[in-house]
């Protein structure tokens, strides 16, 4: 049976802030959301924040497509955790939010991640790969898999220790395999060597791969799986205005020609669905613009 | 306070529609469950674009955020005709309001093969037609020429009994002259603004940011321009006019009305809140109390000193 997909109350609600703190070079805040369903491992919301952040004239105007990292609490009163990098204004205006202040909120939106099994049906445990802010749905699925005693192996990469925040505090002591490519810690290098590891060392008849982070990291995922035929699962980021299959604006090139839609479609896509994970590029037409910040 | 009104014979519960190609209805069903059907947000639901053959859509990058706005290039992915009269026609026509299906050609026969398919489907209440599209015999666009949108509008005229909205373009500098001219080639209502054309450069190399190169800006970045528009059309033609372009509230939507507008439709603010339209439509009453119409209708028949 595939994994259901929760649908989202009809609305975009404004939610308390919780708390927000700094986890390394990010930062996690959390929302209560007093109406929606539990999101499935890989669903994303979409926050609105008011206000215009300081020298990014005039932004954000739409809201943006965030991964939550954690969910805790149950239905009417779920803690939903977002791990945010300040890389533009609708960002850097999450950031600000403190303890009693509100944000919007909508969703849950798009596809979960499936179970090992829908993708391999003698799958007997998941290998999860990710890299820097895209840890955040990785921590979902990890803790969903090893509740559901799926044996799960968790392969985690960074640029450095200032891009790995949230670490510590999302996988807490379970056993996760770190690479940073500055050598800081862990392995010298990249995830994806760490990867290769496993593919090259094991018997990979039973493994299923997940996988979220920049889109180069997932690229070099998506190939070293098909080239061990294993099956994986990889969600994608594109920039995108309404989350729920309005705007068509979110869209990578799917096998065979014509588009998925991120937002509906995805985010979280089978290897064989696209061609290429590199269109999924980091959402830079609606959130970074490095160019017009002034501080 | 009784919103109901009616665009050239089509009942409306409210003046509130969306904006062709700003609400997914299927898409929305399937986020946000029967919910959506239940509380349907328009009072008239416009389809997203239909054209002959199915289009892909332009590659990415498709979206910018402007400050209050966004430019889209989306480039009106559809699946073309047969697939649309087979398949998702079907479940507009079950949706709880008047269904107007939006259609693009490059030619007048295209044009005439698609209203002549859409008008046969019964539960389509009138079609609106998207002409900001170069004619492949001219490679003028037809909705920047009076002329031409006269001959597409003559030529389509004998082929339906339903209304026909032509949606103009605002990239002109006589806009209420291709209105008059959809008038006197047999429109039966006007719609406008679709998107202003504009662009992004991408910061990290200097390229052009969109894929297709440009796009059309919407959002409330361009409502005062609407607005402009929307009033030196009203003036021109005679027949009703749906007025949009940034509107985000019952006050903006106002406006346009007493601008000119019969009734407006909401585009852009469907994707920052998917309860936009209800939001508006609720919201109308109060606005119109605020500005002292006691109806609809009032604010509908004042005219701007």
């Amino acid at each position: 049976m595939p994994t259901e997909r929760p649908q989202a109350p009809f609305n975009r609600r404004d939610c308390r802030v919780a708390e927000s703190h700094a986890a390394g070079g990010y930062r996690i805040f959390t929302l209560i959301d007093e109406e929606g369903p539990e999101p499935a491992p890989g669903q994303f919301y979409m926050l609105t924040t008011s206000g215009a952040a300081p020298g990014f004239a005039g932004r954000p105007f739409l809201p943006r497509a965030i991964s939550v990292a954690r969910v805790t609490g149950s239905r009417g009163s779920l803690r939903l955790e977002f791990l945010i990098d300040e890389v533009g204004p609708g960002t850097v205006q999450m950031a600000k939010l403190g303890s009693g202040d509100s944000c919007g909120l909508a969703g849950p939106f798009g596809s979960p991640f499936s179970m090992p099994k829908e993708l391999n049906p003698d799958a007997v445990g998941a290998v999860l790969v990710g890299g820097g802010i895209g840890i955040a749905p990785m921590a979902v699925l990890r803790r969903h898999l090893v509740s559901r005693g799926v044996p799960t192996r968790t392969l985690l990469g960074f640029r450095d220790q200032a891009h790995s925040g949230g670490v510590d505090e999302l996988f807490g002591c379970e056993e996760t395999r770190l690479a940073y490519e500055d050598g800081s810690s862990g392995h010298r290098g990249y995830v994806t060597d760490l990867l290769l590891q496993i593919l090259t060392g094991d018997d990979t008849g039973g493994a299923v791969i997940y996988t979220c982070g920049p889109p180069a990291m997932l690229e070099a995922v998506r190939v070293l799986a098909a080239g061990h035929g294993v099956p994986v699962e990889l969600a994608l980021e594109s920039p995108m205005a309404c989350g729920f299959g309005a705007c068509f604006g979110c869209v990578v090139p799917k096998t065979g020609g014509g588009y998925l839609r991120l937002c509906v479609d995805g985010p979280v896509v089978r290897g064989d669905e696209i061609t290429t994970a590199m269109a999924g590029e980091a959402a830079v037409g609606v959130e970074k613009d490095v160019r017009t910040r002034s501080e | 306070m009784n919103l109901a009104t009616d665009l050239c014979g089509i009942p409306l519960a409210s003046p509130v529609l969306n904006g062709s190609g700003t609400f997914d209805a299927i898409a929305a069903r399937r986020a946000f469950g029967d919910a959506v059907i239940e509380e349907f947000p328009f009072a008239a639901y416009v389809s997203k674009t239909i054209t002959r053959h199915p289009r892909a859509g332009n590659p990415p990058h498709r979206l910018w955020e402007t400050p209050s706005g966004m430019i889209n290039s989306i480039g009106l992915p559809n699946p073309g005709l047969d697939d649309f009269l087979t398949g998702i026609l079907l479940e507009f026509t079950r949706l709880p309001v008047p269904l107007i299906v939006s259609v693009m050609a490059d030619s007048a026969e295209e044009f005439a093969e698609l209203v002549e398919a859409v008008s046969a489907v019964s539960g389509v209440a009138g079609i609106e037609l998207n002409v900001s599209c170069p004619n492949v015999h001219s490679g003028l666009i037809v909705g920047e020429q009076p002329v031409e949108t006269e001959a597409l509008m003559k030529a389509l005229r004998p082929l339906t009994d339903l209304p026909m909205i032509i949606k103009l373009t605002p990239n002109v500098a006589n806009p209420h002259e291709v209105a008059a001219a959809a008038e006197a080639g047999g429109a039966d209502a006007i719609s406008l603004i679709n998107t202003l054309k504009s662009m992004a450069i991408d910061p990290a190399n200097g390229r052009a940011w969109l894929g297709a190169g440009a796009g059309g800006l919407s959002g409330p970045a361009v409502r005062p321009v609407a607005l402009a528009q929307v009033r030196a059309v009203s003036q021109a033609v005679e027949i009703p006019v749906v007025g949009m372009g940034g509107i985000d509230d019952a006050e903006s939507a106002l406006d346009f009305i007493l601008a000119g507008a019969r009734v407006v439709a909401v585009g852009t603010e469907n994707f920052r809140d998917p309860r936009a339209g209800i939001n508006v439509k609720n919201g109308l009453e109060g606005a119109l109390g605020r500005r002292g119409f006691a109806s609809l209708a009032d604010a509908q028949a004042s005219t701007l000193s």
